[in-house]
């Protein structure tokens, strides 16, 4: 039987998650220059569209599928295609349709892959971009994902996180965040550092960009999080109150580290503790208690705010500071469960400082190095293989002019009423043709900067 | 004929064309300029990166005046920009040699 109640749930949280990444296309967008706005959201939809038809495909399958030993893979060919889940009604989860299922995961490795993207803002070729994002998926991802989210059932065997080490980490703290920021890493140190790093300014170019997508972010990510329980219950809303007031948490945090050390709280450390607060509560959501989120929402947010600084001092151009608010972030909500974990929540663990010593901490910690290690490993070697072949990162004097207009041929913006613009009709269509659909009427034939109305092709 | 341009700060802009068009001036060009005297520019800070903005925001008005109004065009538009703070900016008169009403072809005087 179909459990109608969780379906609905289940298929309107996998919709949330899914608008987190135009989310996370406005909150990048908005940071980066003018010149580099459209190729900074492109990685995010371009996620969407390439790391959706591999889901399906076979990413599912490994994720999912059963697994092949060791906990570390699901078999490759048992769902590949997502054969028999369509008349699956009685999946692991219990009367949720296997489907529901597999959409929510979907959109859960769209969002990590286009989490890394902040990483090599302004510089990476958008087709060597494509083709990681396929492989990071594929090698990383998608066996992360069976490591952590699969959990064993009735005939079927999950990922060795989830069943033998028991680390919780309810929605992706290590397989989404702790991954994409190890792997941002790893590319932020492939790619090296913008022209100009430290030196020119790279100011945020549109801030209530940046505002929209966290707000976005924040919305979807109640989807995310509170979704995780795979079901309408008890288990949903505590992580739901859980997730509203650990993200609060961190905002005032970073606010307040910021107006101490800077002498200003700005929109883009509101913005930014937002994030950072989602980030933490993640792996933590279904095993704290409203006031332990509080606390880790708190340390979440000062800490990544002092995170944020280290790529000046170390010298890495993490361009959007995914390891500053996710690896950090990622990391604090992880080992912040074996803290602050009390058996009274859903989870039914106690941390160190509820009295259950370091039994849980040590797994968290060990989950967390795991996913780590492993992505930062095999992300940098993607990452070197593919720039020593095709190339990953653009050539100099295109990165000056721009990534937008060279890679995309477009610009963001048209602020300026003369731009010494002239249209032209489409490959392989003739002004003739074209002035036959065309309703201005126009007989030259040609479109001149203005004549907006025409372009009809 | 005589070009007073002005560059002034943005939220005077207002004051200074009521100001010349009470006193007839009946068109202006204006526009968005940016720069710096000695006030130079101002810190802004993102994620605790602080940049040193040279650039203030500021307004370029011109006006195309005849000889005998000069002085009062100056005077008025000093008058009405002022705040006594840094960053005021500056007025200056530089000379025309033609003028051309593009619609009809008056020049010089009458093309004002």
């Amino acid at each position: 039987m179909v459990n109608t109640g969780d379906t609905a749930w289940i298929l309107t949280s996998a919709s949330l998650v899914l608008l987190m990444t135009p989310g996370l296309a406005l909150f990048y967008g908005g940071m980066v220059r003018v010149k580099s706005v459209l190729n900074m959201m492109m990685m995010s939809f371009g996620a969407m569209a390439l790391i959706s038809v591999l889901w399906v495909l076979y990413g599912y399958s490994f994720a999912f599928g059963d697994d092949v030993g060791l906990g570390l893979l699901g078999s490759p060919t048992e769902y590949l295609g997502l054969a028999g889940l369509m008349e699956d009604l009685t999946s692991e989860s219990g009367g949720l349709p296997a489907m529901a299922f597999v959409g929510f995961q979907a959109v859960f490795a769209i969002i990590t892959v286009a989490l890394i993207s902040g990483a090599i803002a302004d510089r990476a070729k958008f087709g060597t971009w494509m083709v990681f994002a396929g492989i990071w998926a594929t090698v990383v991802y998608f066996p992360v994902a069976h490591w952590v989210f699969d959990f064993d059932a009735a005939g079927h065997v999950g990922g060795w996180i989830a069943n033998d080490l028991l680390a919780i980490d309810f929605a992706g703290g290590t397989a989404v965040h702790i991954n994409a920021g190890a792997a941002g890493l790893a590319l932020a140190l492939v790619l090296g550092k913008r022209r100009g790093f430290g030196k020119e300014p790279m100011r945020p170019h549109n801030l209530p960009l940046v505002m929209l997508g966290a707000g976005l972010l924040w919305f979807g990510w109640f989807g995310f999080n509170a979704g995780s329980a795979v079901a309408a219950d008890n288990t949903a809303a505590v992580a739901w109150v859980n997730t509203l007031v650990a993200t609060a948490a961190a905002a005032l945090g970073w606010l307040a580290t910021e107006r101490v050390r800077d002498g200003h709280a700005t929109s883009l450390g509101a913005a930014s503790g937002v994030v950072a607060g989602l980030v933490a509560i993640t792996p933590a959501c279904s095993a704290l208690s409203p006031v332990g989120s509080i606390v880790l929402g708190l340390v979440a947010g000062a800490l990544c705010a002092l995170a944020v600084g280290l790529k000046y001092r170390l010298g890495y151009d993490d361009s959007l500071d995914v390891v500053g608010v996710h690896l950090v972030g990622g990391l604090v909500g992880t080992l912040g469960v074996g803290f602050l974990a009390t058996a009274a929540a859903p989870a039914g663990v106690d941390g160190l400082l509820y009295g259950g010593g370091v039994d849980q901490l040590w797994r968290q910690a060990v989950g967390a190095v795991a996913v780590l290690a492993f992505s930062f490993v095999v992300t940098l070697a993607i990452g070197i293989l593919l720039q020593r072949t095709v190339g990953f990162r653009i050539d100099e004097e295109d990165e000056v002019t721009g990534i937008d207009l060279v890679i995309h041929a477009e610009t963001g913006y048209d602020l300026h009423a003369a731009q010494g613009a002239t249209n032209r009709p489409p490959t392989g269509v003739t002004p003739v043709a074209r002035e036959a659909t065309s309703s201005t009427g126009s007989s030259t034939g040609s479109n001149t900067s203005g004549s907006k109305g025409s372009v009809s092709a | 004929m005589k070009l007073v341009t002005a560059v002034i700060k943005p939220h005077k802009w207002e004051d200074v064309r009521t100001a010349l068009e009470t006193f007839g001036v009946t068109g202006m060009t204006v526009t968005e300029a940016s720069g710096y005297g000695r006030q130079k520019g101002h810190t802004e800070v993102y994620r605790g990166a602080e940049y040193e903005v040279a650039l203030l925001p500021k307004v370029r008005v011109e006006v195309v005046v005849d000889e005998p109004d000069v002085e009062d065009v100056v005077e008025i538009i000093v008058k009405s920009a002022q705040t006594g703070k840094i960053g005021d900016g500056k007025v200056w008169v530089s000379p025309i040699d033609s003028i051309v009403r593009v619609r009809t072809g008056e020049r010089d005087t009458s093309a004002i």
